[in-house]
């Protein structure tokens, strides 16, 4: 909501500067979003007539103009503007004037012709944004010598306000004037709104079908229109300050109503009503030509003001073309009606409109406003367009009108919420400017809300209101007390900081990706993965849910590979969505991408790029923060979107939890991405169940080692075959580490030698050699029964 | 036996010119090993007449306890020179950069969210969290925004169906909160919500930390200390001032906008903050009754607050970013800058 200040000060006039009355509608809730000159900073520009005009002798487009400016003989300008004419009132900066920019206005020549002073446009008064098509022309009553800037009360500002969707009173400069009122504690000056008597008896006929959605509907015929009367200059400035376009007198004066009373109204050609006006639902399929020149298809439901054969207007919203004011109408019906907000509410987004009647009325509309702004509205047509006014029709449904709501304010909540004590005086004084009617009672006091206020049904609302106007800087600070009770704490659970800051420890960065992904790249990386299509996507590469979190990784990758990182390490945190909408899963995951070389480029670093084993390391470091070593296993999958050969299932407790391994070179190269990129990504839950640390006695006898090297066939998987081991190595077996894998000369082709170390120990006594043979003869012969494992001499 | 002097001078020389301990160890071989020769002087006592022998003795001994302690000198002065030189040879250029894996960093959102919740978990805050594809009731209908409220178009909606939606803010895990648990409630829910709107200042995805305070007796006035006291700690500014204006959410009544004095500028007005002076930091308010009754609360009994506030904008503010859409970029070089 736009308003003029001088405007706002004919209602309530409190003694602050415009700033001090700014901050305090913010504070009050009604928040300031700017303040603006509703002119530019300029001097010495007087109302002047253009009394002659002849062509520049030298130049096709200028024209030598007379202008009389109140002194005592015309003054030459020339003027360049293509719409000057004689007779015309144009606002005319004399010689020494200041234009906008500090501007001055000097005696000059132009292509030989003295020059003294300049006409102006409204662009160049700064009263317009862009640049205006020609001078400004004023309307006849102007008074020539006048101070245009006094005559015009340009020392104004135009103030905006944000108001929140409850502050529909708000929206008018009775409701402004009235909080304004409420705040300074003064009284508010309305404009007189008598009733206009009727001229003639004739009325036009109402049939309100939908009274509850329609619980008021006001209209009258006024007759004999000068549609070519023009807005009076006082009025079209006051429309321009609230950010109104003028456009004809009728439609001005709709406008300057709804903007002072808060009422939208609307006119219809009389001579384009066939037989009634009914209020009505739409039927699915009516069209209707609206006055911006769409066309819409109605849906049921919608209430539309039709007339005996077709809608007319969208109640509430937007009238129609064909029934609008135009240059030929001669009488016009008025409308003023109360649509209930839920009527509205929602219809005019469905059609892709949002109009000053639609935003008034969803939020609410006082309905006793009809009856007073037909009657203003009819007394300032009458003014300016003339006419016959007709008496008023008003159609009211008692029963749907939100009038006369009592709402108990208990003295005790109102302390006990704010903290403080109200003096019961203020409350009534508030309540009361507000418009309410209040009355004491034992408990605080019975308040009757205002038919304006559709915000306020209760009483923490009146507790509000009550906040609002005595400060919210009044009510005191304090802390809140509890029970100090200590909450259950699960230890053996990994909080997701520690995983978050076990990553960065080994040098990854967190990335934070976009929840939804293009489509193609989804498919790329996971082919076949569902997941949700938003309806509304902000664009087509935003518009499917992540079902994986490699989509978002592989982007940041790109995005930094472009930009010459050669060193990536990159994890994320969060939900994919698997699954179509109703059998849906919300998976937390942990993901992560890395490429480039395995160490940062450094003196002493070697340059061999990043493999699988390296990210498996990461994971492994991971998984050891649950303490559960023997959950984890890694088993070789296939995963659409990575390499066949170096993929992994990660598998927790025999569950089939993530995926590790190299982005498949294929689907890389479609991506445009020229370095091997290693990926993983595992559900969250997995990594964040944990084991408490559990205590082994330590043993005071010696360990013994035995080192094996076994060839095996280059098939056999190395876990496969340390597990068979694991099971003969017997319960005294602390630690079996892989610590060479060899192939090449000696050892044949096809095959490979693996090196493990095996250590034993005993609690309680020393092993002895006969007991480790033993064993390790156990352990070589499963593995050649098993593997055709052969023990390398 | 007369030539003592003479070996006793033969031997110093030997080991002033030993120059290792293994030249020094054959010199004391040489002269005073089993086989040496102050050592057959020793043995060659026998020899003279009785008289002689003790003093003859004595001098021997004399001479070999000398030397002895002489070669032991020498022993630690060339062990000491050979440590010194072996110290010299080890020296390295302690300036070379370390080496292994640099330390990686938290994302700057994260960052602040850990922190949100860290100074909320002092005053026995838990952690909530919930789903990101919500429906309407969480998102809007428990939170007293039914259909067609205008406060609907607060928030542009990712839709998937007519029910089903991206939250558009935190406030549903409120909601699924109190449903679960009776009163006393402490909770913070930092996550990820979601508006259909991207431009210079929004993106379409956005952090957001939701608090919940639910309890008997609980006033505006706590909210107001709760809230000061958080913005204060989270700034690291005890001076900072603090405002509350009055605002509308649906789910609070009184609600309030909070406004801090610009961090940059320090009021002085600037870019940053419009040149008011103010900045906007989260909303709040008590929890209204409507949202008590869906969430199955004694509105009579308990009283409570919410809040709510973008992380991103707290991380600008905090570390001076300037640029939304850097959050979401994940460039290596913006993202170190935060490690």
């Amino acid at each position: 909501m736009r308003f003029s200040e001088t405007w706002l000060r004919d209602w309530v006039s409190p003694e602050l500067t415009t700033q001090a009355l700014a901050d305090r509608i913010t504070m009050a809730g009604l928040e300031v979003d700017a303040i603006e000159a509703v002119a530019g900073d300029f001097e010495g520009v007087v109302v002047a007539e253009v009394v002659a005009k002849e062509p520049h002798p030298s130049a096709d487009k200028l024209n030598v103009c007379q202008v009389n400016d109140g002194g005592d003989e015309p003054v030459q300008v020339v003027c360049g503007a293509p719409n000057v004419a004689v007779g015309q009132k144009v606002p005319f900066a004399r010689v020494n004037a200041t234009l906008p920019g500090d501007f001055k206005i000097k005696k000059a020549k132009l292509r030989g012709v003295e020059s003294r002073g300049m006409i102006c446009s409204a662009s160049e008064l700064e009263l317009e944004e862009g640049t205006s098509a020609g001078i400004w022309v004023l309307s006849g009553e102007a008074p020539i010598g006048a101070s245009l800037r006094e005559w015009l009360a340009l020392d104004d500002h135009a103030i905006e306000v944000d108001l929140t969707p409850n502050r529909g009173d708000c929206l008018s400069l009775k409701g402004l004037a009235r909080e304004v009122g409420v705040l300074s504690r003064l009284p508010v000056t309305e404009p007189d709104t008598d009733m206009v008597p009727a001229s003639h008896q004739a009325s036009f006929p109402v049939h309100v079908e939908s009274p509850a959605k329609c619980p008021r509907y006001a209209g009258r015929i006024i007759r004999g229109v000068d549609v070519s009367a023009s807005t009076p200059l006082w009025m079209s400035e006051r429309l321009r300050r609230s950010g109104v376009r003028a456009i004809d007198p009728i439609v001005d004066v709709t406008n300057y109503v709804m903007l002072e009373l808060g009422q939208p109204m609307h006119a219809f050609d009389l001579a384009n009503l066939n037989d009634a006006v009914v209020v009505r639902e739409a039927q699915d399929g009516e069209r209707l030509t609206l006055l911006d020149g769409q066309q819409i298809t109605l849906r049921e439901g919608t209430l539309v003001i039709a007339d005996a054969k077709q809608p007319l207007a969208i109640a509430g919203v937007m009238g129609g073309e064909s029934s609008g004011v135009n240059a030929s109408t001669r009488d016009i019906f008025l409308e003023s009606a109360f649509f209930s907000p839920l009527a509205v509410a929602g219809q005019a987004r469905s059609y892709g409109l949002h109009t000053d009647a639609s935003h008034r009325f969803e939020r609410g509309v006082d309905p006793q406003l009809a009856q007073i702004a037909i009657e203003r509205a009819t007394q300032l047509l009458l003014s300016i367009v003339g006419g016959e006014p007709g008496p008023v029709t008003d159609i009211m449904s008692p029963d749907h009108l939100p009038l006369g709501r009592d709402v108990v304010l208990r003295r005790e909540r109102l302390d006990q919420c704010l903290a403080l004590v109200m003096a019961g005086d203020d409350v009534v004084d508030i309540l009361s400017r507000l418009g309410m009617r209040v009355s004491t009672i034992d408990s605080g006091w019975r308040v009757t809300v205002p038919s304006w206020r559709f915000d306020i049904a209760l009483e923490e609302d009146l507790i509000e209101e009550l906040a609002r106007i005595h400060g919210y800087d009044q009510v005191p600070v304090r802390r809140p007390s509890a029970r100090l009770k200590l909450s259950a704490s699960n230890e053996a659970r990994q909080p997701l900081s520690r995983l978050r800051r076990h990553l960065v420890a080994r040098g990854y960065q967190e990335a934070i990706t976009y929840s939804f992904v293009a489509p193609e790249l989804q498919e790329a990386l996971t082919p076949g993965a569902v997941a949700p299509y938003l309806a509304n996507p902000i664009s087509s590469d935003m518009s499917v849910m992540r079902a994986s979190l490699l989509p978002g990784l592989v982007k940041a990758l790109s995005h930094n590979l472009n930009r010459q990182q050669a060193r990536i390490r990159l994890f994320e945190t969060g939900l994919v969505f698997r699954g179509e909408l109703d059998d849906l899963e919300q998976v937390a995951m942990l993901g992560g991408i890395v490429c480039g070389p395995r160490q940062p480029e450094g003196w002493s670093s070697s340059r061999e790029s990043v493999d699988f084993f390296d990210l498996k390391g990461d994971l492994e470091s991971l998984m050891a923060l649950t303490q559960q070593p023997d959950a984890w296993r890694f088993d070789a999958g296939e995963h659409p979107g990575m390499h066949p050969g170096q993929t992994a299932r990660i598998l927790c407790n025999d569950r089939h939890v993530g995926w590790v391994g190299a982005l498949h070179p294929g689907v890389r190269a479609s991506l445009g991405i020229k370095t091997n990129a290693f990926v993983f990504e595992l559900e969250l839950e997995a990594l964040t169940q944990g084991n408490l640390p559990a205590f082994a006695p330590l043993s005071r006898h010696p360990d013994v080692r035995r080192d094996l090297a076994l060839v095996v066939s280059d098939d056999v998987p190395v876990m496969a075959l340390m597990d068979v081991m694991r099971e003969q190595a017997g319960e005294w077996l602390v630690d079996m580490r892989l610590f060479d894998v060899y192939q090449g000369e000696g050892i044949e082709k096809g095959h490979k030698s693996l090196a493990l170390g095996l250590t034993w120990q005993h609690p309680s006594r020393t092993l002895n050699d006969d007991e480790i043979n033993q064993l390790v003869d156990a352990i070589v012969g499963e593995a050649k029964m098993r593997f055709a494992a052969v023990l390398r001499s | 036996m007369d030539h003592l002097p003479q070996l006793v001078a033969e031997a110093r020389a030997a080991i002033e010119s030993a120059q290792d301990v293994q030249a020094l160890d054959e010199v004391r071989v040489h002269f005073l090993g089993k086989k040496g020769e102050i050592t057959a002087l020793l043995k060659g006592l026998g020899q003279l007449p009785p008289e002689e022998r003790p003093k003859a003795g004595e001098r021997i001994n004399e001479a070999k306890q000398t030397l002895s302690g002489e070669l032991e000198a020498r022993k630690q002065t060339l062990k000491d020179a050979e440590l010194d030189a072996r110290l010299a040879r080890e020296r390295i250029d302690v300036t070379l950069p370390g080496r292994g894996e640099p330390t990686g960093g938290l994302h700057p959102v994260t960052r602040t969210l850990e922190r949100i919740e860290s100074l909320f978990a002092h005053i026995g805050f838990d952690v909530a969290v919930g789903p990101e594809i919500e429906d309407d009731y969480h998102n809007f209908e428990a939170l007293n925004i039914p259909a067609h409220h205008p406060a609907r178009g607060m928030a542009d909606t990712f839709y998937f169906d007519a029910s089903r939606l991206l939250r558009t803010h935190t406030s549903p895990v409120q909601v699924r909160t109190m449903k679960e648990q009776a009163p006393p409630i402490r909770i913070v829910c930092p996550g990820r919500v979601y508006r259909s709107d991207s431009d210079l200042t929004h993106t379409p995805m956005f952090h957001q930390v939701e608090g919940l305070l639910v309890d008997e007796g609980v006033s505006f006035a706590d909210l107001k200390g709760t809230i000061e006291d958080f913005l204060k700690a989270f700034f690291e500014r005890e001076a900072l001032s603090v405002r509350f204006r009055p605002s509308y959410f649906p789910f609070t009544e009184p609600s309030a906008e909070v406004d801090i004095q610009c961090v940059m500028c320090g009021g002085e007005g600037c870019r940053v903050c419009s040149h008011s002076g103010w900045l906007e930091v989260m909303g709040c308010g008590m929890v209204h009754p409507e949202v008590f009754r869906h969430s199955g609360i004694d509105a009579e009994r308990y009283t409570g607050f919410a809040f709510g506030m973008g992380a991103e904008r707290l991380t600008m503010l905090r570390y001076g970013v300037n640029d939304l859409r850097l959050f979401f970029e994940n460039d290596l070089r913006f993202l170190r800058q935060f490690g």
